[in-house]
């Protein structure tokens, strides 16, 4: 740990974070093999916090490697300027299939990884992992870095009678929730090099122990949200970052009810328009010149159904997922910013205790007071960069959703079109065909 | 002068054959408006009248005549004309009460989307029955395009309203008929499933056009929620705003959409109530078959009386024969005087038999003939019907697409 004046912003290396650049404003470059870590011997940490001691027996020799490349490496990066962000990490989650035993039954999911990086002994990897090794990879990265952003997973209970936990539609979507979590990891330059992400992706068999540790630090984060603090002042991007949270979670609950009214307006839509289709058909036994008119109407009915089938699909298994996986997120973030609260309260209540012996005995400031200071800017400055980080994946994310939603429609629309264009092809072809056979 | 000119054409009617009068006049229904004034039981109400304009064509008249008439008058010339040619498949007017209407259609009759509909039916109306080979020939027909007072008192004259209390009477009357003509009763099949099959579907679509505008609707919801979130973002801010003003735009998109359909819900109405009066045809046909065989039978039940009588040998069961049996036989004058009253009776029957078959086979000849040109038209009518739905349908995707790319577009801004 480093020791003297506090100085500032350990967190972003040499730079301070003014001099950071937008994680999205250059070109990206093409993939090189350069190993890049943090400024200092706790790069992979770079927030000061030690990490865990009692790691996975598997990662412990990565972990040594991981120093000595530190000290070799003379390329000291800037870890939050993703300009010249080489991405070197490629993660996927895919193939789910189903485990029975007489205990239990669980879906799998191969997670296949291919790097360049130094830190994985080989260049590609596959293994198979299951949601609880998801939730323990979540929960070791909350604890190892809690100065950061972590993105959430998908919803871990369901409601045994209400939603096939084994149906396809549900594995799908959890399956591309689970993904989207892995390549958000992975593209974030700190905790990409969390030494669990790499043993996650790694090792044949996740040896998770959830050990004392855990359970310590499950104690101090009780003991902190307990009580009360109480902060001097709350720096104004961070009381800004907590209102932005809040209202974004009203609208996303707003959106999220709004889509799900529509589907149910659209599903009672869609059972009448099946039920009308069908008074076409009934209709055309007793015609004969009108037949083909009736038919085709009924046939267009048709079409139109399913394509609303798909539709309605589509928002479900699409739409809604990513709105709620936002609303995880905003949960998390909103527990960050509490923490980040929580570290400033503890740094403020030992400054004033430091002070007030200062001035009895003249001793100087204690180390741990600077740890404290060192802590809170580290934490102040992960949460700037993974903020900006976030508000641009947001952007984006919403973006390529809302967009998505819009071709979804138009989609739907196009297919009804089409349909009813051929309609009228057809009975204007036979009306001319008609009209010919009368004339001659 | 152009009175005249007007009831020039009328006679000219009578002798051109073949010719209908909506070839040589333009008709139609131009205005509504409403007034109020004292109703039978001296209450004051409110009613729509609607303004008929008729416009000789070949004279090129300027101004076209014009007379004001109410919804209770169209009635009462449709009554008529159904009770004066029962072999024609009469047009019917445009519905009494709003029917299959879905929850934002109003049911009122003095909704002026309602009126401004009435008044294309009463339109159409007018143009079918002026346009048909029969009918446009006759003269209340003419009296009630041009003649706006009086023309009440001139219909009752014709005395049709004795007429039609028997026909209502006929219509729903339950009789066994013998020997109907096939072809009747598979058209009054037919209009029966016809009847079927259009409420049905008006139902059904009624329903649709319900649960789609709900649909529609609750995209508005984005419209507000979008503004609101726009205004706590910098970079996505604008995009979002604009793509809520285009979601509500989608929403309110569905009202004229709406709208035009019922353009479409009415014409499957006029099927609908046609379906009935093609069915009054057959049923005509019914009881003109079924008086024909009661005269028939009558006629028979006399004549074997009367050989009874005549010869002495009873061929069937009859009182007067077990009271002779029983009593005696009557005396010879009171025979003969019988004998005479039945041989009356029987020459009556016979001219009445006539008279029903020569009734019977009119009615047959003259409905199949119009019955025909009634399916052509059907046929025709239906299909244009149709094909105009799928024109709308095309027309509602094509907005539904627009609106959409206007969003996406928003979206992509963002």
């Amino acid at each position: 740990m480093s020791v003297g004046t506090p100085r500032g912003l350990a967190s972003s290396g040499q730079k301070p974070i003014a001099e950071i650049l937008h994680p999205l404003s250059a070109a990206e470059e093409p993939l090189s093999v350069t190993v890049n870590l943090g400024g200092d011997k706790e790069a992979g940490l770079t927030n000061g916090t030690p990490v865990e001691t009692s790691s996975p027996a598997s990662t412990s020799s990565l972990f040594n490697r991981l120093q000595l490349d530190d000290d070799l490496e003379a390329d000291v990066r800037d870890p939050y300027a993703e300009t010249t962000e080489t991405r070197d990490l490629f993660v996927t989650v895919s193939d789910p299939k189903k485990h029975v035993s007489t205990m239990e039954t669980y879906i799998t999911y191969r997670v296949s990884t291919k790097t360049t990086r130094v830190e994985f002994d080989l260049p590609e990897y596959c293994v198979w992992r299951r949601y609880q090794d998801f939730d323990w990879l979540r929960t070791k990265l909350e604890d190892s870095q809690p100065t950061h952003l972590i993105p959430p997973l998908p919803e871990k209970f369901v409601m045994k009678g209400v939603v096939d936990r084994f149906s396809e539609e549900f594995v799908e979507t959890r399956m591309k929730a689970l993904d989207k979590f892995l390549k958000r990891i992975a593209d974030h330059p700190v905790l990409s090099f969390n030494p669990h992400l790499n043993a996650f992706l790694t090792a044949k068999d996740l040896n998770k122990r959830q050990g004392l540790a855990l359970l310590t630090k499950v104690g101090e984060s009780v003991k902190y949200v307990a009580g009360g603090y109480k902060l001097r002042a709350r720096p104004a991007e961070f009381c800004a970052m907590g209102e932005y949270l809040d209202t974004f979670n009203q609208k996303l609950g707003t959106i999220d009810r709004i889509a799900q009214r529509i589907l149910k307006e659209q599903s009672e839509y869609l059972t009448e328009l099946r039920e009308y289709g069908t008074v076409y058909s009934s209709w055309v036994g007793l015609e004969d010149e009108l037949r083909r008119p009736l038919e085709g109407v009924a046939g267009c009915v048709t079409t139109c159904c399913g394509a609303l089938e798909d539709l309605g699909e589509n928002m479900s298994q699409d739409f809604l997922p990513v709105l709620r996986e936002y609303v995880l997120y905003v949960e998390s973030m909103k527990n960050v910013l509490r923490k980040r609260d929580q570290s400033q309260a503890e740094y403020e209540a030992r400054l004033e205790a430091a002070i007030l012996r200062k001035q009895e005995d003249r001793s100087p400031m204690p180390v741990e007071v600077e740890k404290c200071q060192d802590k809170v800017e580290c934490f102040n400055a992960d949460l700037k960069a993974d903020w900006e980080r976030w508000q641009s994946n947001k952007r984006q994310d919403f973006k390529q959703l809302l967009t998505g939603m819009a071709d979804k429609n138009i989609n739907h629309y196009e297919k009804c079109q089409a349909a009813w264009e051929s309609l009228i092809t057809l009975l204007q072809d036979k009306q001319t065909e008609d009209k010919t056979s009368e004339t001659n | 002068m152009t009175q005249m000119s007007c009831r020039d054409l009328f006679s000219e009617a009578m002798v051109e054959e073949g010719s209908t009068l909506v070839r040589r006049m333009e008709i139609c229904v131009a205005e509504a408006e409403k007034r109020s004034g004292k109703n039978a039981v001296n209450m004051q109400e409110t009613f729509t009248v609607y303004l008929i304009e008729t416009r000789a064509k070949r004279t090129k008249q300027n101004s076209p005549d014009s007379l004001w008439r109410r919804y209770s008058e169209f009635e009462l010339l449709r009554n008529y004309l159904l009770v004066t040619y029962p072999y024609i498949v009469v047009p019917p007017l445009p519905e009494k009460r709003a029917e299959f209407v879905w929850h934002k259609l109003s049911a009122d009759n003095m909704d002026p989307d309602f009126v401004e509909r009435r008044r294309i039916g009463l339109e159409n109306f007018l143009l079918r029955v002026a346009s048909h080979p029969v009918l446009s020939n006759d003269k209340i027909l003419h009296h009630f395009l041009t003649e706006e007072h009086g023309w009440k008192e001139v219909v009752y004259e014709t005395g049709f309203q004795a007429k039609a209390d028997s026909r209502i009477r006929a219509l729903s009357a339950t009789f066994r008929v013998r020997n109907p003509d096939k072809r009747f009763m598979e058209m009054k099949h037919y209009s029966d499933q016809l009847q079927s099959h259009t409420s049905q579907l008006l139902r059904a679509r009624a329903r649709v056009a319900d649960r789609l505008y709900g649909v529609y609707k609750v995209h508005g919801n984005y419209g507000r929620v979008f503004s609101e979130w726009s205004a706590i973002e910098k970079e996505m801010g604008d995009g979002l705003q604009s793509a809520g003003h285009h979601m509500d735009a989608y929403a309110a998109s569905i009202d004229d959409i709406l709208e035009e359909e019922e353009h479409y819900a009415d014409q499957l109405k006029e099927y609908l109530f046609y379906a009935e009066a093609l069915r009054a045809v057959c049923r005509k046909h019914e009881l003109t078959q079924f008086e024909l065989e009661m005269a028939s039978q009558d006629l028979i039940s006399k004549k074997q009386q009367h050989e009874e009588l005549a010869t002495g040998i009873v061929r069937t069961f009859s009182f007067k024969g077990m009271t002779n049996k029983l009593f005696g036989q009557e005396a010879p004058e009171q025979r003969e005087a019988r004998i005479k009253l039945l041989e009356e009776l029987i020459a009556e029957g016979e001219d009445t038999v006539k008279e029903k078959t020569v009734e019977c086979e009119e009615h047959v000849e003259r409905a199949w003939v119009d019955m025909q040109r009634f399916k052509e038209q059907k046929d025709k009518d239906l299909r244009e019907a149709l094909i105009n739905y799928a024109v709308m349908q095309i027309s509602m995707c094509k907005k539904g697409i627009q609106m959409w790319s206007n969003a996406k577009e928003c979206f992509l801004k963002m």
